[in-house]
Formats: structure tokens, sequence, C-alpha cells
């Protein structure tokens, strides 16, 4: 049987490594991200998301080489999104070993590129990111709420063929009281597709409740960089609360 | 020498870093010399059925192929597409020929419960049905990573060598001669999946 995900989430800003709350970044944790896939492979991560949320594009290339030097150390799937807006940077990023690409704002700009990318990668590879707050869809690095019910957008981009949600309620991210759990519920009802739950974890409570929520999978990123053997330890306590996940 | 297969796919580069890392030299590429002097080929995949075959196809690359494995009977692995390219046919948006090589059809997965979700994504225990030197030293019920909608439906169940369960019985390895194809990714299986990869490597 399928088991349940657990997946750390790098913030990378200007190459760094930083915490986030509510999607604002001022604190660096890691100088040098490789040394934190290093750690997250030797405690059996199920899965690394890399997300590049820059304010602008003068650092890319640091992202870049965050990539490509990640991609090196990490023989679990790794996953990258931020500023990706054709099909030109979600192939350089395959190129540079990501297995899975993560778009957001750009796909709900131009929806078609949900379609282009999965008519060349496949609709396994291709992942879209939703932002909510106060119910809503928010895009451009949260600034910018729309109009769009999350649910509604999430039926959306199922039928124009993304292969997974990555879901994150702004307000909760950082915010350490868990995850928006009635807008798991209420997405993962609406879709077919499996749904990651992101943003709010403090204790390891909070990934069996995303679990239990109906989440195929459970990722957070500040609380992983400030336990040692943070991940082995939530996934003991996972199966402890009777939770499928791979030991 | 291992022949990475490169055809404008996907992950090339996370295979590639797999073998090296189990200290395996490899090169990525399309050139038919190179692939001629090798000692082993290795399809990987991610990428849409349809397009990548036919950029298998665009550059000459099948006759090369066919010519390797079932000619000289040189060791192929096929990981995910790379497996399902093996079929005479799939189904993943329109309908495509594929190799042949193994008689089965690639089809969408239509689980009967809503619980199981397609694309099958994550870490899934198989069942090993046949052996195989590709399962030398792995346990049973060992977690794979897979990353696919569509499963191979071989027409002789001969030829898998293991499964696992995603709402109905997904083919997770097939085999036949020199012919090896993993449905899962042995590049980002962490220790198990290396070690798959270093049972290839001793067939060389």
């Amino acid at each position: 049987m399928l088991k349940k995900r657990l997946i750390a989430v790098l913030i990378i800003a200007d190459g760094q490594v930083v915490q986030s709350v509510q999607f604002k970044h001022t604190n660096v944790i890691h100088w040098n991200p490789v040394i934190a896939v290093d750690f997250f492979n030797k405690w059996a991560i199920d899965e690394i998301v890399v997300l590049d949320v820059s304010r602008d594009l003068s650092s890319r290339n640091k992202f870049y080489d965050v990539v490509f030097e990640l991609s090196e150390k990490c023989f679990c799937p790794l996953s990258v999104g931020g500023w990706i807006d054709d099909l030109d940077e979600a192939s350089r990023f395959l190129d540079i070993g990501a297995d899975k690409i993560i778009i957001n704002t750009s796909a709900f700009r131009k929806i078609d590129l949900i379609t282009d990318c999965v008519e060349k990668f496949g609709s396994q590879c291709v992942v879209v990111s939703i932002d909510v707050k106060y119910d809503l869809v928010c895009i451009d690095r949260g600034r910018e709420v729309t109009k769009i019910h999350p649910v509604i957008w999430a039926k959306m981009v199922q039928d124009y063929g993304a292969g997974e949600i990555f879901l994150n309620d702004i307000e909760y991210d950082g915010n350490r009281k868990g995850y928006n759990l009635d807008l798991i519920k209420n997405v993962v009802n609406a879709v077919d597709i499996p749904v990651i739950a992101m943003g709010g974890v403090l204790t390891w409570w909070h990934l069996v409740d995303g679990i239990n929520a109906g989440a195929a999978a459970v990722a957070a990123a500040n609380i992983f960089h400030y336990t040692e053997h943070s991940t082995k330890k939530a996934k003991k306590f996972m199966i402890e609360y009777g939770i499928d996940v791979r030991k | 020498m291992i022949a990475i297969i490169d055809y404008n796919a996907g992950n090339l580069k996370s295979v590639a870093n797999a073998f090296k890392e189990i200290g395996e030299s490899v090169i990525v590429t399309d050139n038919r010399d190179e692939i001629e002097n090798s000692d082993a080929i290795v399809v990987p995949g991610v990428g849409a059925f349809g397009a990548c075959i036919n950029s298998l196809r665009e550059k000459d690359l099948i006759v090369v192929l066919e010519d390797q494995v079932l000619g000289s009977k040189k060791p192929y692995l096929g990981i995910c597409l790379g497996m399902q390219f093996l079929a005479r046919t799939s189904f993943e948006i329109g309908e495509h020929r594929g190799l042949g090589w193994i008689n089965g059809e690639v089809r969408l997965i239509e689980p009967c419960k809503k619980e199981f979700r397609v694309p099958h994504i994550g870490w899934n225990n198989i069942e090993i049905v046949k052996e195989s030197i590709l399962f030398e030293g792995i346990s049973e019920d060992s977690c794979f990573y897979f990353l696919h909608s569509y499963n191979f439906y071989c027409e002789y169940e001969d030829y898998i060598s293991s499964i696992c369960y995603h709402g109905e019985d997904i083919t997770a390895s097939v085999e036949c001669e020199n012919i090896f194809g993993v449905q899962f990714h042995p590049e980002k299986s962490q220790k198990n999946g290396l070690d798959i990869l270093r049972n290839f490597v001793k067939i060389i």
C-alpha cells in the first residue's frame, strides 16, 4: 500500500535557506542548503521540496546552483518551484536534477502552462501550488489576493492535468497552530489527485492531523531545521498514532 | 561504461548521479558510437510517452537500441517511462507505438476507490513475484518511490518480476533475458534503490 509521505521544504531566498512566517522571510537558517539535504537524506525523509521565494530574479543564478548541488546529494525525490513561468524554465530545472516542478502564479495567469507542461513531462511531474489567504486563492508570493475560491481553482488545475496540489494557507504559514484542516478537507474532497498539506506545523501532532484530514503528504519547513533527527522523530510519532509511513 | 540515453526527457542527471554514487562510470548520450561502445544501456524517464518516444524516433535511436539490446543482447534497464517504452502500445494522451519488446499495453490506472489517487505518487512496498538478480539482497516488502499515472499491463505474467498495489495490481518491474524495467525510481529510492542499481551493474 502507498505510504503517506513526509516532505521537508527548503525555502530559499538569495541562495540561502530561510525561515518563513506568513511568507515573510527574515531569518537565515542555513547558509548552505546542501548541508540541510545531507541531514534529511540520513533521516529518511520521503521527498524534498525547494522553493525560491526571492523577491526578484537578481539571485536566480544562485538558485540554479542550489538545485544543481542538491540534486547530486539527494537520492529521494526533489521538487522545485518559484518563478517558473514557462516551459523552458521548467525544462531547465528537470535538466539540472529536479524530478517535479511546482508552478503557482504563472499557472493562474496562463492556465495553459499546466497543459503544456503535462504534454511534455507527464502529469505526474506537474505540481500546482495553491496559496490561500482569507479563503481565497492568493498569487504573486502572497501579494495578490484573487477572487477565486481555492476549491474551484483546485478542480480547475486538476482538469488541466495537474498531478498534485501543494496547499498552503498563508495565515497559517509559520504560525505554529497546525494546518488549516478545513481547507485541506475541502480541497481533498473536491479533487482526485493527491494533496500535499503545508504551512503551520509546530508539533508532530499537526502532521497526524494533516493526514487524518485527507492529505496524501504532509510538508513542513521551519520545524525540521531546529530538531536533531527531526524527520525520524516525526515518523516515529506518526507511526505510533496509526499513520502508515515508510520506516 | 553505462550509456544513459539522452532523448530530451527529464531526470537524466538524477540517474547519472545515482550510478556515480555507487562508483559506476556513466555517459549521458544520444550518439550511436558511444551507445555501441557502452556495456549497458539505461533509459530513464520523466516525460509523456508520446513526446518522448517521438524524440527517440527523431534521433534515430530506436534502431540503435534494437540492434544493441535485441541483437547484441546488451543489458537494458528502463526506468519508469523507460520501462513503459517496452510495451507495444501506450494510451497516454492518444495512442502511441512503443518498442514492443515485451507484449503489453500501457493504460491509465483506474482505481476502484477514491482513496487510491492518481497519479500514484510516493513510496509503496513491492511484492517480488519472480526471482530476479535485480532483487538480490532486497527484502520482501521493501519500499520504492513511484511517480506515474499509467500502468504496464503485460500480456504474459511470466515477464513480471514484482508488483505493488494501488487500487489494482501495478506492474512494478518486468524482466526478459537481458531486458529489465522498473516502474519505480531506483535513483530516488535511497538505499534500496541504489542496491537495485548495484545489482544491475553486476550483470554487466
